[in-house]
Protein backbone atom coordinates (compact mmCIF):
# COMPACT_ATOMS: atom_id res chain seq x y z
CA UNK A 1 0.00 0.00 0.00
CA UNK A 2 1.46 3.48 -1.08
CA UNK A 3 2.30 5.86 1.88
CA UNK A 4 1.11 9.67 1.36
CA UNK A 5 4.80 10.32 0.95
CA UNK A 6 5.31 7.61 -1.98
CA UNK A 7 2.38 9.40 -3.83
CA UNK A 8 3.28 12.55 -2.96
CA UNK A 9 6.80 11.58 -4.40
CA UNK A 10 5.25 10.24 -7.39
CA UNK A 11 2.93 12.96 -8.02
CA UNK A 12 6.10 15.47 -7.96
CA UNK A 13 8.27 13.60 -10.81
CA UNK A 14 4.45 14.02 -13.13
CA UNK A 15 4.56 17.26 -11.85
CA UNK A 16 8.11 18.32 -13.16
CA UNK A 17 7.96 16.43 -15.67
CA UNK A 18 4.65 17.66 -17.66
CA UNK A 19 4.86 21.32 -15.98
CA UNK A 20 8.60 21.89 -15.53
CA UNK A 21 8.45 22.88 -11.71
CA UNK A 22 11.09 21.33 -9.76
CA UNK A 23 9.79 18.50 -7.97
CA UNK A 24 11.56 19.58 -4.41
CA UNK A 25 8.66 22.49 -4.69
CA UNK A 26 5.69 20.08 -4.74
CA UNK A 27 4.70 20.03 -1.50
CA UNK A 28 1.59 19.36 0.38
CA UNK A 29 0.36 23.38 1.20
CA UNK A 30 1.13 23.87 -2.46
CA UNK A 31 -1.32 25.07 -4.71
CA UNK A 32 -1.06 23.83 -8.39
CA UNK A 33 -2.19 27.02 -10.06
CA UNK A 34 -1.37 29.93 -7.52
CA UNK A 35 1.76 28.63 -5.96
CA UNK A 36 3.16 26.26 -8.96
CA UNK A 37 1.96 28.16 -12.03
CA UNK A 38 0.37 24.98 -13.36
CA UNK A 39 -1.99 25.78 -15.87
CA UNK A 40 -5.27 24.58 -16.51
CA UNK A 41 -4.40 22.23 -19.49
CA UNK A 42 -1.12 21.35 -17.92
CA UNK A 43 -3.59 20.38 -14.61
CA UNK A 44 -5.88 18.42 -17.65
CA UNK A 45 -2.04 16.91 -18.45
CA UNK A 46 -1.34 15.79 -14.89
CA UNK A 47 -4.23 14.19 -14.16
CA UNK A 48 -4.30 11.81 -17.03
CA UNK A 49 -0.71 11.00 -16.16
CA UNK A 50 -1.83 10.21 -12.05
CA UNK A 51 -4.44 7.79 -13.56
CA UNK A 52 -2.55 6.16 -15.42
CA UNK A 53 0.52 6.17 -12.21
CA UNK A 54 -1.95 5.53 -10.00
CA UNK A 55 -4.76 3.60 -11.30
CA UNK A 56 -7.26 6.06 -10.44
CA UNK A 57 -9.98 7.50 -11.73
CA UNK A 58 -10.05 11.35 -11.65
CA UNK A 59 -13.41 12.97 -13.52
CA UNK A 60 -12.97 16.56 -14.93
CA UNK A 61 -15.57 17.46 -12.02
CA UNK A 62 -13.39 16.83 -9.28
CA UNK A 63 -10.21 18.05 -10.72
CA UNK A 64 -11.42 21.89 -9.87
CA UNK A 65 -11.62 20.76 -6.16
CA UNK A 66 -7.99 19.54 -6.46
CA UNK A 67 -6.73 23.21 -5.39
CA UNK A 68 -3.30 21.96 -3.92
CA UNK A 69 -0.90 18.93 -4.27
CA UNK A 70 -2.51 18.07 -0.84
CA UNK A 71 -5.74 17.75 -2.14
CA UNK A 72 -4.83 15.81 -4.69
CA UNK A 73 -2.71 13.35 -2.84
CA UNK A 74 -5.82 12.83 -0.26
CA UNK A 75 -8.16 12.37 -3.46
CA UNK A 76 -5.33 9.84 -5.07
CA UNK A 77 -5.08 7.98 -1.17
CA UNK A 78 -8.58 7.65 -0.90
CA UNK A 79 -9.25 6.90 -4.57
CA UNK A 80 -6.72 4.06 -4.33
CA UNK A 81 -8.75 2.50 -0.89
CA UNK B 1 -36.13 -9.48 -60.29
CA UNK B 2 -32.77 -8.82 -59.54
CA UNK B 3 -30.73 -5.79 -60.26
CA UNK B 4 -27.82 -5.60 -62.71
CA UNK B 5 -24.72 -6.21 -61.36
CA UNK B 6 -23.37 -2.70 -59.51
CA UNK B 7 -20.49 -0.83 -61.26
CA UNK B 8 -17.22 -1.32 -59.30
CA UNK B 9 -14.55 1.43 -59.28
CA UNK B 10 -10.68 1.59 -59.01
CA UNK B 11 -8.81 -0.49 -56.43
CA UNK B 12 -6.42 1.99 -54.97
CA UNK B 13 -7.13 5.47 -54.62
CA UNK B 14 -4.73 8.44 -53.80
CA UNK B 15 -4.59 12.53 -53.73
CA UNK B 16 -3.60 13.77 -56.46
CA UNK B 17 -3.59 17.20 -55.92
CA UNK B 18 -3.78 20.22 -52.97
CA UNK B 19 -4.72 23.69 -53.05
CA UNK B 20 -5.21 26.05 -50.31
CA UNK B 21 -6.56 29.16 -49.56
CA UNK B 22 -5.24 31.48 -46.75
CA UNK B 23 -7.50 34.65 -46.24
CA UNK B 24 -5.97 38.47 -46.71
CA UNK B 25 -6.75 39.68 -43.08
CA UNK B 26 -3.30 39.11 -40.96
CA UNK B 27 -4.90 38.96 -37.14
CA UNK B 28 -2.31 39.05 -34.94
CA UNK B 29 -2.67 38.15 -30.88
CA UNK B 30 -2.43 42.47 -30.12
CA UNK B 31 -5.80 42.42 -32.46
CA UNK B 32 -7.67 39.86 -29.78
CA UNK B 33 -6.28 40.66 -26.68
CA UNK B 34 -8.29 43.69 -25.69
CA UNK B 35 -11.62 42.40 -25.81
CA UNK B 36 -10.67 39.39 -23.85
CA UNK B 37 -8.62 40.73 -21.38
CA UNK B 38 -5.33 38.70 -22.02
CA UNK B 39 -2.02 39.10 -23.04
CA UNK B 40 0.04 37.80 -26.67
CA UNK B 41 2.20 35.66 -23.72
CA UNK B 42 -1.21 33.79 -22.51
CA UNK B 43 -2.48 33.34 -25.98
CA UNK B 44 0.72 31.34 -26.80
CA UNK B 45 1.37 29.94 -24.13
CA UNK B 46 -2.37 28.34 -24.37
CA UNK B 47 -2.63 27.72 -27.55
CA UNK B 48 0.75 28.45 -29.42
CA UNK B 49 -1.20 30.62 -31.75
CA UNK B 50 0.83 34.16 -32.99
CA UNK B 51 -1.67 35.37 -35.30
CA UNK B 52 -4.69 34.03 -37.61
CA UNK B 53 -6.76 35.06 -40.64
CA UNK B 54 -9.76 36.32 -40.83
CA UNK B 55 -11.47 36.86 -44.15
CA UNK B 56 -12.76 39.84 -45.65
CA UNK B 57 -16.28 40.55 -47.04
CA UNK B 58 -15.33 39.55 -50.53
CA UNK B 59 -13.58 36.29 -49.08
CA UNK B 60 -16.47 34.30 -49.10
CA UNK B 61 -16.73 30.23 -48.11
CA UNK B 62 -17.30 30.33 -51.84
CA UNK B 63 -14.66 32.32 -53.49
CA UNK B 64 -12.17 30.50 -51.36
CA UNK B 65 -12.94 27.12 -51.54
CA UNK B 66 -12.87 27.69 -55.61
CA UNK B 67 -9.46 29.33 -55.20
CA UNK B 68 -8.12 26.45 -53.56
CA UNK B 69 -9.84 23.55 -55.78
CA UNK B 70 -8.79 25.29 -58.82
CA UNK B 71 -4.72 24.89 -57.43
CA UNK B 72 -5.58 21.17 -56.34
CA UNK B 73 -7.30 20.40 -59.76
CA UNK B 74 -4.15 21.78 -61.90
CA UNK B 75 -1.63 20.21 -59.73
CA UNK B 76 -3.39 17.15 -60.26
CA UNK B 77 -2.96 17.22 -63.84
CA UNK B 78 -6.37 17.31 -64.74
CA UNK B 79 -9.04 19.46 -66.54
CA UNK B 80 -12.01 20.55 -64.49
CA UNK B 81 -14.40 18.47 -66.99
CA UNK B 82 -12.83 15.25 -65.45
CA UNK B 83 -13.73 16.20 -61.87
CA UNK B 84 -17.40 14.21 -61.28
CA UNK B 85 -17.44 14.65 -57.90
CA UNK B 86 -17.67 17.55 -55.01
CA UNK B 87 -17.89 16.75 -51.43
CA UNK B 88 -17.67 20.13 -49.15
CA UNK B 89 -16.65 20.21 -45.11
CA UNK B 90 -18.12 23.38 -43.31
CA UNK B 91 -19.74 24.40 -40.23
CA UNK B 92 -19.55 28.21 -41.12
CA UNK B 93 -21.31 28.28 -44.84
CA UNK B 94 -24.47 30.07 -43.18
CA UNK B 95 -27.29 29.56 -46.25
CA UNK B 96 -28.10 26.05 -45.10
CA UNK B 97 -29.53 25.06 -48.68
CA UNK B 98 -28.46 25.06 -51.20
CA UNK B 99 -25.59 23.34 -50.48
CA UNK B 100 -22.08 25.55 -51.34
CA UNK B 101 -20.83 22.10 -53.06
CA UNK B 102 -22.80 23.04 -56.10
CA UNK B 103 -22.31 26.26 -56.38
CA UNK B 104 -18.78 26.20 -56.03
CA UNK B 105 -19.19 23.24 -59.16
CA UNK B 106 -20.58 25.66 -60.70
CA UNK B 107 -18.36 28.26 -60.67
CA UNK B 108 -15.60 26.05 -61.53
CA UNK B 109 -17.49 25.39 -64.71
CA UNK B 110 -18.09 21.51 -63.86
CA UNK B 111 -20.22 19.15 -65.91
CA UNK B 112 -23.18 18.05 -63.66
CA UNK B 113 -21.24 16.74 -60.96
CA UNK B 114 -22.28 14.95 -57.69
CA UNK B 115 -21.85 18.26 -55.50
CA UNK B 116 -23.11 18.49 -51.54
CA UNK B 117 -21.98 19.42 -48.24
CA UNK B 118 -21.14 17.07 -44.91
CA UNK B 119 -21.42 18.55 -41.34
CA UNK B 120 -18.43 16.94 -39.35
CA UNK B 121 -17.09 20.20 -38.19
CA UNK B 122 -13.31 20.03 -37.15
CA UNK B 123 -13.41 16.25 -38.09
CA UNK B 124 -15.31 17.21 -41.70
CA UNK B 125 -12.17 17.05 -44.41
CA UNK B 126 -10.94 13.64 -42.97
CA UNK B 127 -14.17 12.37 -43.25
CA UNK B 128 -14.21 13.75 -46.87
CA UNK B 129 -11.43 12.09 -48.10
CA UNK B 130 -12.56 8.48 -46.78
CA UNK B 131 -15.95 9.35 -48.40
CA UNK B 132 -14.33 10.51 -51.65
CA UNK B 133 -12.05 7.40 -51.43
CA UNK B 134 -14.63 4.78 -51.00
CA UNK B 135 -16.73 7.02 -53.85
CA UNK B 136 -13.85 5.99 -56.00
CA UNK B 137 -13.63 2.45 -54.91
CA UNK B 138 -17.49 2.07 -55.32
CA UNK B 139 -17.52 3.37 -59.20
CA UNK B 140 -19.87 6.29 -58.16
CA UNK B 141 -17.47 8.65 -59.03
CA UNK B 142 -12.97 9.06 -60.66
CA UNK B 143 -12.32 12.15 -59.61
CA UNK B 144 -13.99 13.38 -56.74
CA UNK B 145 -12.68 17.24 -54.76
CA UNK B 146 -13.12 17.47 -51.41
CA UNK B 147 -12.77 20.79 -49.85
CA UNK B 148 -12.31 21.91 -46.41
CA UNK B 149 -13.36 25.32 -45.78
CA UNK B 150 -14.30 28.17 -43.06
CA UNK B 151 -15.52 31.37 -42.27
CA UNK B 152 -15.12 30.71 -38.52
CA UNK B 153 -14.56 34.44 -37.60
CA UNK B 154 -18.27 34.29 -38.64
CA UNK B 155 -19.26 32.99 -35.89
CA UNK B 156 -16.87 33.78 -33.21
CA UNK B 157 -17.99 35.31 -29.91
CA UNK B 158 -14.98 38.03 -29.69
CA UNK B 159 -15.22 39.09 -26.20
CA UNK B 160 -15.07 34.95 -25.07
CA UNK B 161 -11.63 34.18 -23.18
CA UNK B 162 -12.41 30.39 -24.52
CA UNK B 163 -12.99 30.90 -28.38
CA UNK B 164 -11.99 34.35 -29.24
CA UNK B 165 -8.29 33.59 -29.76
CA UNK B 166 -8.36 30.31 -31.34
CA UNK B 167 -10.32 30.13 -34.85
CA UNK B 168 -9.75 31.65 -37.87
CA UNK B 169 -10.43 31.32 -41.79
CA UNK B 170 -8.87 29.74 -44.81
CA UNK B 171 -10.15 26.69 -47.26
CA UNK B 172 -8.14 23.83 -48.45
CA UNK B 173 -8.95 21.15 -50.95
CA UNK B 174 -7.87 18.07 -52.89
CA UNK B 175 -8.51 16.01 -55.41
CA UNK B 176 -8.98 12.35 -54.68
CA UNK B 177 -8.81 9.90 -57.68
CA UNK B 178 -7.58 6.39 -59.14
CA UNK B 179 -4.28 4.80 -58.52
CA UNK B 180 -1.93 2.29 -59.18
CA UNK B 181 -1.14 1.97 -55.68
CA UNK B 182 -2.69 2.62 -52.65
CA UNK B 183 -2.24 6.43 -51.42
CA UNK B 184 -5.27 6.56 -48.64
CA UNK B 185 -5.09 3.27 -46.07
CA UNK B 186 -8.46 2.73 -44.07
CA UNK B 187 -10.22 5.25 -41.87
CA UNK B 188 -10.84 5.20 -38.86
CA UNK B 189 -13.75 7.37 -37.25
CA UNK B 190 -16.28 7.24 -34.94
CA UNK B 191 -18.45 10.04 -32.86
CA UNK B 192 -19.60 10.65 -29.35
CA UNK B 193 -22.77 12.23 -28.69
CA UNK B 194 -22.67 11.62 -25.21
CA UNK B 195 -19.92 14.61 -25.18
CA UNK B 196 -21.91 16.82 -27.96
CA UNK B 197 -22.43 19.46 -25.44
CA UNK B 198 -18.37 20.32 -25.17
CA UNK B 199 -18.30 22.13 -28.77
CA UNK B 200 -21.57 23.48 -30.31
CA UNK B 201 -23.75 26.38 -31.63
CA UNK B 202 -24.50 28.33 -28.90
CA UNK B 203 -28.21 28.13 -29.27
CA UNK B 204 -30.46 26.92 -31.74
CA UNK B 205 -31.89 29.76 -34.95
CA UNK B 206 -35.56 29.46 -33.44
CA UNK B 207 -34.18 30.50 -30.23
CA UNK B 208 -32.29 33.40 -31.77
CA UNK B 209 -35.79 34.69 -33.97
CA UNK B 210 -37.49 34.43 -30.44
CA UNK B 211 -35.02 36.08 -28.35
CA UNK B 212 -35.70 39.94 -27.82
CA UNK B 213 -32.10 40.86 -28.42
CA UNK B 214 -31.32 38.93 -31.80
CA UNK B 215 -27.40 38.06 -32.32
CA UNK B 216 -25.20 35.03 -33.68
CA UNK B 217 -25.64 32.21 -32.33
CA UNK B 218 -21.94 31.91 -31.35
CA UNK B 219 -19.22 28.93 -31.03
CA UNK B 220 -18.73 27.75 -27.63
CA UNK B 221 -16.60 25.23 -26.35
CA UNK B 222 -15.64 23.83 -22.81
CA UNK B 223 -11.43 23.82 -23.84
CA UNK B 224 -10.23 21.50 -20.73
CA UNK B 225 -12.73 18.95 -21.21
CA UNK B 226 -12.07 18.94 -25.44
CA UNK B 227 -7.97 19.06 -24.44
CA UNK B 228 -8.42 15.93 -22.35
CA UNK B 229 -10.20 13.83 -25.12
CA UNK B 230 -8.14 15.53 -27.99
CA UNK B 231 -4.50 15.00 -26.16
CA UNK B 232 -5.29 11.44 -24.92
CA UNK B 233 -8.19 9.22 -26.90
CA UNK B 234 -7.22 10.86 -30.03
CA UNK B 235 -3.49 9.00 -29.88
CA UNK B 236 -5.36 5.95 -29.41
CA UNK B 237 -7.18 6.44 -32.64
CA UNK B 238 -4.02 7.68 -34.15
CA UNK B 239 -2.32 4.65 -33.36
CA UNK B 240 -5.56 2.51 -34.60
CA UNK B 241 -5.05 4.39 -38.16
CA UNK B 242 -1.38 3.01 -38.05
CA UNK B 243 -2.48 -0.26 -37.48
CA UNK B 244 -4.80 -0.80 -39.95
CA UNK B 245 -2.81 0.27 -42.16
CA UNK B 246 -0.29 -1.91 -41.24
CA UNK B 247 2.44 0.41 -40.66
CA UNK B 248 3.87 1.91 -37.03
CA UNK B 249 5.36 5.05 -36.30
CA UNK B 250 8.88 4.45 -37.87
CA UNK B 251 7.15 4.24 -40.79
CA UNK B 252 5.50 7.88 -40.91
CA UNK B 253 7.39 10.89 -42.66
CA UNK B 254 4.68 13.36 -41.67
CA UNK B 255 2.23 13.69 -38.94
CA UNK B 256 -0.69 16.08 -39.93
CA UNK B 257 -3.57 16.38 -36.79
CA UNK B 258 -6.08 18.72 -36.56
CA UNK B 259 -4.52 22.30 -35.83
CA UNK B 260 -6.83 22.83 -33.08
CA UNK B 261 -4.19 24.01 -30.13
CA UNK B 262 -0.50 23.62 -30.40
CA UNK B 263 -0.64 21.94 -26.82
CA UNK B 264 -3.13 19.15 -28.02
CA UNK B 265 -0.48 18.41 -31.10
CA UNK B 266 2.43 18.76 -28.44
CA UNK B 267 0.99 15.85 -26.21
CA UNK B 268 -0.33 13.93 -29.04
CA UNK B 269 3.26 13.75 -30.61
CA UNK B 270 4.02 12.85 -26.54
CA UNK B 271 1.89 10.29 -25.89
CA UNK B 272 2.31 8.61 -29.81
CA UNK B 273 5.91 8.54 -29.14
CA UNK B 274 6.61 9.92 -32.62
CA UNK B 275 10.28 9.38 -33.56
CA UNK B 276 12.37 12.56 -33.80
CA UNK B 277 12.67 12.02 -37.69
CA UNK B 278 8.64 12.33 -38.38
CA UNK B 279 7.78 16.10 -38.93
CA UNK B 280 5.09 17.25 -36.81
CA UNK B 281 2.35 20.13 -39.10
CA UNK B 282 2.45 23.37 -36.66
CA UNK B 283 0.11 25.76 -39.26
CA UNK B 284 -1.89 26.60 -35.76
CA UNK B 285 0.95 29.16 -34.81
CA UNK B 286 0.34 31.27 -38.06
CA UNK B 287 -2.69 29.74 -38.70
CA UNK B 288 -5.01 29.56 -35.54
CA UNK B 289 -7.63 26.35 -35.88
CA UNK B 290 -9.86 26.58 -38.79
CA UNK B 291 -11.59 23.71 -37.92
CA UNK B 292 -12.44 21.86 -41.66
CA UNK B 293 -9.49 23.59 -43.84
CA UNK B 294 -6.64 22.80 -40.93
CA UNK B 295 -5.22 19.34 -42.52
CA UNK B 296 -4.53 20.56 -45.90
CA UNK B 297 -3.48 23.93 -45.16
CA UNK B 298 -0.92 22.91 -42.60
CA UNK B 299 0.24 19.63 -44.85
CA UNK B 300 0.55 22.68 -47.86
CA UNK B 301 2.70 24.73 -45.60
CA UNK B 302 4.94 21.43 -44.64
CA UNK B 303 5.74 21.31 -48.12
CA UNK B 304 6.43 25.09 -48.53
CA UNK B 305 8.64 24.65 -46.15
CA UNK B 306 10.51 21.70 -47.68
CA UNK B 307 9.41 19.40 -44.21
CA UNK B 308 7.00 17.40 -46.50
CA UNK B 309 7.68 15.95 -49.78
CA UNK B 310 5.90 14.37 -52.88
CA UNK B 311 5.86 10.19 -51.61
CA UNK B 312 5.76 10.70 -47.98
CA UNK B 313 3.79 8.66 -45.99
CA UNK B 314 1.56 11.04 -44.06
CA UNK B 315 -0.81 10.40 -40.87
CA UNK B 316 -3.99 12.59 -40.87
CA UNK B 317 -5.95 12.79 -37.84
CA UNK B 318 -9.11 15.17 -37.54
CA UNK B 319 -11.46 15.82 -34.53
CA UNK B 320 -13.83 18.01 -33.00
CA UNK B 321 -17.33 19.05 -32.38
CA UNK B 322 -20.06 15.56 -32.38
CA UNK B 323 -17.57 14.73 -30.91
CA UNK B 324 -16.47 13.15 -34.36
CA UNK B 325 -12.90 12.46 -35.55
CA UNK B 326 -11.45 10.54 -38.04
CA UNK B 327 -7.65 9.84 -39.10
CA UNK B 328 -6.18 7.78 -42.26
CA UNK B 329 -3.15 7.38 -43.53
CA UNK B 330 -2.22 8.84 -46.77
CA UNK B 331 0.48 9.65 -49.26
CA UNK B 332 1.76 13.32 -49.89
CA UNK B 333 0.94 14.19 -53.74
Amino acid sequence: MATQTDILNDLAAIVEDIAGVDAADVQLDKEFIGDLDVDSLSMVEIVVAAEEKFGVRIPDDEVKNLKTVGDAVNYIDKAQG
Amino acid sequence: MSLPPTATGAQHTAILGLGVYRPSLVVPNSEIIEAIDSSDEWIQQRSGIKQRRFATPEETVQMMSVAAARTAVERAGLDMAQVDGVVVATVTHLMQTPAVATLIAHELGLDRPAAFDISAACAGFCHGVALASDMIRGGSAKYVLVIGVERLSDILDLTDRGTAFIFGDGAGAVVVGPSDEPGIGPVVWGSDGEQSDLIRQREDWRDVIASDNPRMPHLTMQGNAVFRWAAFEMAKVAHEALDRTGITVDDLDVFVPHQANMRIIDAMARSMKLPDHVAIARDIAEQGNTSAASIPLALDRLIEDGEAKSGDTALLIAFGAGLAYAAQVVTVP
